[in-house]
């Protein structure tokens, strides 16, 4: 079970997940403090009152707009986990290579607060009682997640090349 | 079945004869572009040799460009150190393509790379940048991607896990009327089509406006192609790009010039004629906010953008500087300039475009991206309005949440400049 810390509306840009003025720094170890910095949502991160795994719930297209991946290194310096009907191509991409994890959740109905579970294929929302139907990732990109991201899938392409 | 040009392009890269929408592809990569974030990758790169034993070294160094662009001359220690670190690399894996803070090679990357013939049609084109998909401009297939998946090209040559998306043709008929560009047809296409109206899809631009349109223009349209959440934007190569590219870019070899077969499959077709459109506006805070100008009109502006990877070029600037000559900057408003390359710059000086924009009261600052993202110069005071000729508007887009940015076209920036306030150029000459 895991809560709903935060509920967001569609079109949330890479500005608002990660604002352009933080871009000097790049490295996934120092991303996470800069998280939706310009919310309230960041104090509570940085005092660590959200537990790894936490729930954000977005709306379409979430992760549209730059092509940062301090934007997905930052969410996943928190484990946390985003449910939305849909993503930006350029985030779901890096949130892949980086073992982000995206639930893409066409029909989801949760509120700040909410308990959820995820298994088999759905998300149960435990606090309104209903289930909804989890549409899986494309193949293409579940081999990256299944070898750990993209790092590690790269250098077992790079090894098998040298033989 | 037949292809469209990124079907085809696709094909070829991944060495198949047929191919078709949603297989998943490995094509090599002719071009792979980085800017700053070149340091992200850099890292990223690194740790994918960690423990193989092997010498990090990039596949082919001719095929990878980076450029200085996002914070120049650095804003901050951070940064000089990052771009320290990037310089290094350069030098140390031989990237010739390297563009540096100079006022001889310098510039915005979206720029760069086509004056300096790094783009051919047909080619696959990687850059960690999500305007990347200007470069289809040139009848590449251009795409923006993440700095770890730029490691894995840099190592492997190759971009993993591409899913050959579908496209959606777009058909534009018409003249432009006198004031009205490409940015103001991108503008109204994006307000048409949503901000997610192409995701994950190709738009590929035809029809006899689009034939007459200069290469500069067809950069503006294909830059914001992923403003509605498109993969890459697209023009069928033609006289114009060849002409474009021998003249301007320098580039001798043999051209071959790929377009989309007749009997090419579309997602759907979106026909437009600007006969009959005028400026558009994009409202805070989503670029597919869009308005005609009528709805914007006498709001009051007190900083104003000329510049960018979308609209930095010498038309544009000179679009700018004839309705600004002989006139004043309204007191009250900034109006801040930013040549999107040193060549444009210095042509921009040598026909005195720059003369005229700085005598009517112009600040011009370095080719660069400027203010456009928020991490450098030109910052905005909390409540302030700003008109810029970029191509985002989301809150906080230009570093700080508390003020407002609208989108409008070089001309309308610069009416806008003589007035104060957002204004219809059609009406300030």
């Amino acid at each position: 079970m895991a809560k709903v810390i935060l509920k967001l509306e569609d079109d949330i840009s890479t500005d608002i997940i990660y604002p352009g003025r933080y871009m000097a720094t790049v490295l996934p170890g120092e991303t996470p403090r800069y998280a939706f910095s310009d919310l309230p949502v960041n104090h509570r991160l940085q005092a660590g009152e959200i537990p790894a795994g936490s729930i954000v719930i977005a709306g379409k297209n979430f992760g549209c707009g730059s092509s940062r991946e301090q934007a997905a290194s930052c969410l996943k310096g928190w484990e946390l986990r985003i449910i939305a009907p849909g993503f930006a191509r350029i985030f779901m991409q890096n949130a892949v290579n980086l073992g982000l994890e995206l639930i893409i959740c066409p029909e989801i109905e949760a509120d700040e607060g909410d308990e959820l579970k995820i298994a088999g294929g759905k998300v149960i929302n435990h606090t309104n009682g209903n289930r909804y139907e989890i549409r899986p990732l494309p193949q293409a990109r579940q081999r990256i997640i299944d070898a750990g991201g993209l790092i590690p899938y790269t250098r077992q392409l790079l090894l098998s090349k040298q033989k | 079945m037949g292809m469209t040009i990124v079907e085809k392009i696709l094909a070829h890269a991944s060495g198949q004869a047929q191919i078709r929408v949603g297989d998943v592809v490995e094509p090599r990569v002719d071009l792979a572009m980085s800017h700053e974030n070149a340091a992200l990758v850099i890292n990223q790169f690194h740790a994918i040799y960690k423990g193989t034993g092997l010498e990090p070294k990039v596949w082919d160094a001719e095929k990878i460009t980076i450029i200085f662009d996002h914070r120049v001359p650095a804003e901050s220690a951070k940064t000089a150190t990052n771009q320290k670190l990037v310089r290094e690399f350069a030098s140390k894996q031989g990237i010739q393509r390297f563009h540096d803070i100079r006022g001889d090679e310098g510039g915005i990357c979206h720029q760069i790379l086509p004056e300096n013939g790094y783009v051919r049609p047909g080619a696959v084109v990687v850059g960690t940048d999500s305007h990347t998909t200007t470069h289809g401009a040139l009848g590449s297939f251009a795409f923006g991607i993440g700095a770890t998946e730029m490691a894995s090209v840099w190592a492997l040559g190759r971009v993993l896990n591409v899913e050959v998306p579908g496209t959606i043709k777009v058909v534009v008929s018409g003249r432009f009327q006198s004031h009205v560009s490409a940015k103001d047809l991108i503008l109204a296409l994006i307000g048409q089509i949503g901000a997610e109206g192409a995701n994950y899809k190709v738009l590929e631009f035809h029809g006899e406006t689009i034939a007459a349109l200069p290469t500069s223009g067809r950069l503006t349209l294909c830059n914001m192609a992923v403003e509605a959440g498109a993969t890459a934007g697209i023009v069928p190569p033609d006289g114009e790009t060849v002409v474009y590219l021998r003249q301007e870019a320098g580039v001798q070899e043999e051209l071959e010039l790929l377009g989309p077969d007749a009997d090419a499959e579309y997602d759907r077709v979106v026909s437009l004629d600007v006969a009959s459109l005028g400026p558009q506006i994009a409202f805070p805070h989503a670029v597919d906010n869009v308005h005609p100008i009528e709805m914007a009109e006498g709001i009051p502006i007190q900083q104003i953008m000329i510049g960018s990877c979308t609209n930095g070029r010498l038309d544009d600037l000179a679009a700018a500087a004839r309705i600004l000559k002989g006139k004043q900057v309204a007191r009250g408003v900034r109006l801040l300039v930013f040549p999107a390359s040193y060549r444009i710059y210095t042509r921009a000086l040598e026909n005195r475009t720059i003369f005229d924009l700085v005598s009517a009261g112009a600040v011009v600052m370095n080719p660069g991206c400027g203010p456009c993202l928020g991490v450098h110069q030109g910052a905005l005071a909390d409540g302030e309005k700003a008109l810029a000729t970029t191509n985002r508007n989301f809150k906080g887009r230009m570093g700080n949440p508390s003020a407002e940015v609208y989108l409008c076209s070089p001309e309308v920036a610069a009416a806008s400049a003589v007035r104060g306030v957002i204004s219809d150029p059609r009406k300030v000459e």
